[in-house]
């Protein structure tokens, strides 16, 4: 073979190896983590899957916030006005949780309808609202979210 | 009247940027050497009127006048000056006009220290800077105006900054990650210059190539001051979250890396001339990718400010423009470039070929996961998010194949590298490497992890390559010394900036491995232990700054029973925002940083807390890795060869 066609090879066979094997371990990386996004509404009517990692998101029910004493534990509820989904959280909430706000949840479903999150999103500022939240509003139909 | 004067300013550059985009290229277009000289007057022009609209705005906020619109909506009286300075580009519409100011800076700059270029490819430079110019403030003037106003009744104070950005780390992380994002600018216009003029002889790439290095390096700089701040100013010790914008800054400096060492290849060796090319045109379209994500608002993120569909419109028509115009200019044109040489399979052409593909693939690796929850939702599909796990597999397993192959690839000739006489050196480094990785953090923690083992392994390893690439540079000199004097700054440059990924790697795998954190219920008075160190919360203070109010925690550290440290955890509230804010307590050095926060009050007289405690070994290696690679990128541009390529043009 020729230098230069040697050459050509090399450059040739190092490219496809190296996007190859990006692409196998990109799906690989993929199946375990891509996270769908539930409603509280879908969550109730029993369209989430259990014991997968899932995001769920809406407002924080006014008066739903309890903490337990002696443990960091606490548990609230996430609300698109139309149903409410029970989340139990053990650690630190961000500041900028509160009640009535927006809130997105990460973690898994039992077959009590009960959510573990491992990790809770709060919104970043004053006038930001999360868009999978006001997805899930939307999708309830609330009127806060219609006049926008 | 002042923002009106800015606002006309504006317009004024505007205007000047549009006859940029023309004359000079039109010139290059008819051959005509008068009208390609404008091009510097015409950068000059719109420098400065860009800089006056800039300066007013700065003016706006400092003086406190709340008839314009994003001075009350970001700033407020109570301010301290300096944070009314940054609050400048605390807000969409400000950081944009930061974006043109630095963008038409950089234009500037080229007029400066490119005296050498021939005026037409000058001109042609100036001239795609002038149309990108063009573009953005165009997109400011109409859809970001920063100078818009709440007439006739202003209000009487201002909404406030977001607490999050009151902070040195916004003052600084804005302006340097655009330094670096518009700084990609230049080498684009080089190589659509190039591709334009059909010019790429050799001194093409050696003008092209320190604009890049000095962006790359803003660029470094500017991600490791994000991610210093994300861990000291969001309050919980995180570094680096995979967040859609984070990435939008790192899929740029992947390219940006690749680019550097193809155009060293293309400079030494004239090889990789159209993929040189093309590196170039993705670094920018990366960069404008980015700004598009951060804009738009289409993702969660940070540092979304606020949606606004119009401008992410007018973004993603600017980057359709930018890319498709680009690629059509290279696909017509990228046959002219000529490229001769020849390399075998162990040289070190083949092994920065390899760098390429890698960092490559890592960028549109990192692309995918990004832009798949975009995808999904244009499809219709369910929404989804992509977790960090993703991002981590993905970039680990790469960049373990990266770093392996750089130990190797470093050391290697240009051509053609004979390995045999250095399979003894092979052996003994990487079997040390495989070695000591196992024993030593054994040895110094008592625990063992397989990532360590193996992310240290790479470290050592590469350290091996990098003192014997000390002593084959020296091998021939009269001594040791007069040999390192000798390797020219080009070399010490690229051996800081490895030392420098050798550094960040080692900070990143041990603070991920080693890192202890745990969630503490504490009363005043009370102490926790946690590996050896008792930390003891001393007292809760109410204190109050000049806009806001804090809970200010004293947590005394002890080790072996003595005294080592002091931490002050705060809990603010700003009035204004009604925001609160966690402001972490950290007390760092090389080996390890102690880092607490408040998190809750858990009684009425604010003395209980639930309080998280943490300790991060060799954190602080991660950013000042990132600090020596952007000095060795710094430092390799310094070398006579760009220098002399300026006096010379000077005296022409």
């Amino acid at each position: 073979m020729n230098p230069k066609r040697k050459q050509r090879l090399i450059l040739i066979l190092l490219g496809v190896a190296g996007v190859s094997i990006a692409v196998l371990l990109v799906l690989f990386a993929l199946r375990q983590n891509v996270n769908y996004f539930f409603t509280p509404s879908e969550i109730a009517a029993g369209n989430a899957p259990q014991s997968q990692v899932i995001r769920a998101g809406g407002m924080v029910r006014e008066g739903s916030v309890k903490r337990s004493d002696g443990s960091l534990e606490v548990r609230f509820q996430v609300t698109d006005f139309a149903s409410d989904v029970d989340v139990m959280f053990e650690g630190i909430l961000p500041d900028l949780f509160q009640e009535g706000e927006g809130v997105v949840v990460i973690g898994k479903l039992d077959e009590n309808k009960l959510f573990t999150a491992d990790t809770v999103l709060a919104k970043h500022d004053e006038t930001y609202m999360p868009p999978e939240v006001t997805h899930a509003l939307e999708q309830a139909g609330h009127p806060d979210t219609m006049n926008k | 009247m002042f923002p009106e004067f800015g606002q006309f300013s504006l317009i004024l550059a505007w205007v000047f940027a549009f006859l940029l985009a023309v004359i000079p290229l039109t010139g290059v277009g008819m051959n005509k050497e008068a009208l390609q000289r404008t091009a510097p007057a015409l950068a000059w022009a719109m420098f400065f009127f860009t800089a006056v609209a800039f300066a007013i705005l700065v003016r706006a906020f400092l003086n406190d006048d709340f008839s314009v619109v994003i001075v009350s909506q970001n700033s407020n009286s109570a301010l301290p000056w300096y944070y009314k300075f940054s609050a400048t580009w605390g807000n969409h519409e400000g950081s944009m006009l930061l974006w043109i100011l630095m963008l038409t800076g950089w234009t500037v700059a080229v007029t400066v220290f490119a005296r050498s270029l021939t005026v037409e490819l000058k001109s042609a430079v100036l001239g795609v800077l002038g149309i990108v110019s063009f573009g953005f403030t165009m997109f400011v003037l109409f859809t970001s105006n920063p100078f818009a106003r709440l007439l006739p009744i202003p209000p009487t104070d201002g909404s406030d900054l977001n607490p999050l950005l009151q902070d040195i780390g916004l003052i600084l992380h804005p302006p340097t990650l655009y330094m670096g994002y518009v700084g990609f600018s230049v080498a684009f216009a080089f190589a659509i210059a190039a591709l334009i003029t059909g010019r790429f002889d050799a001194s093409w790439v050696r003008w092209s190539r320190p604009w890049t290095n000095v962006a790359w390096a803003f660029l470094t700089v500017g991600i490791a001051l994000g991610s210093w701040w994300a861990y000291y100013e969001l309050g919980w010790g995180g570094w680096w979250f995979w967040d859609p914008v984070e990435n939008a800054s790192f899929m740029p400096w992947l390219i940006g890396t690749a680019l550097i060492h193809s155009q060293a290849v293309t400079e030494k060796r004239n090889l990789f001339k159209s993929w040189s090319v093309l590196l170039a045109i993705f670094a920018f379209s990366f960069s404008l990718l980015g700004t598009f994500l951060v804009r738009s608002g289409v993702l969660t993120s940070v540092h979304a400010f606020a949606s606004d569909p119009k401008r992410g419109l007018f973004i993603l028509v600017i980057l359709a423009i930018t890319i498709l115009g680009s690629l059509i200019l290279y696909a017509l044109n990228a046959g002219k470039i000529k490229t001769a040489g020849k390399f075998e399979f162990v040289s070190r052409e083949s092994f920065m070929l390899m760098n390429n593909i890698l960092l490559v693939v890592i960028a549109f690796a990192v692309l995918f996961g990004t832009l798949l929850p975009l995808i999904a939702d244009a499809f219709g599909m369910r929404k989804l998010s992509v977790g960090a796990p993703f991002f981590n597999l993905v970039f680990n397993m790469l960049m373990v194949v990266l770093i392996s192959l750089l130990g190797l690839g470093q050391l290697l000739r240009w051509k053609k590298q004979q390995l045999k006489s250095w399979t003894g050196f092979f052996i003994v480094a990487i079997a040390g490497a495989i070695v000591i990785a196992l024993l030593l953090p054994w040895a110094l923690s008592g625990q063992l992890h397989w990532q360590v083992w193996l992310g240290m392994s790479l470290v050592f390893w590469t350290a091996a390559s990098l003192i014997r690439l000390l002593a084959e540079k020296t091998k021939n000199a009269d001594s040791f010394v007069t040999g390192l004097k000798k390797a020219g700054v080009g070399f010490w440059g690229m051996w800081i900036a490895h030392l420098g990924l050798v550094v960040a790697t080692t900070g990143v795998v041990l603070v991920s491995n080693f890192d202890l954190e745990r969630d503490f219920r504490m009363a005043a008075g009370e102490s926790v232990e946690m590996s050896n160190y008792r930390f003891e919360l001393t007292s809760v203070d109410q204190v109050s700054g000049p806009n806001y109010s804090s809970d200010k925690g004293t947590i005394n550290v002890f080790r072996n029973g003595k005294p080592i440290a002091e931490l002050h955890p705060e809990k603010r509230f700003y009035q204004v925002q009604r925001n609160v804010m966690t402001e972490a307590g950290i007390d760092g050095n090389l080996a390890r940083d102690l880092y607490a926060s408040l998190a809750e009050p858990l009684d009425d007289s604010r003395q209980v807390w639930s309080v998280r405690l943490q300790v991060k070994p060799f954190v602080r290696w991660m950013w000042f890795g990132a600090l020596l690679m952007a000095l060795g990128g710094v430092l390799s541009i310094t070398d006579k060869r760009y220098r002399r390529t300026a006096r010379t043009g000077a005296s022409l």
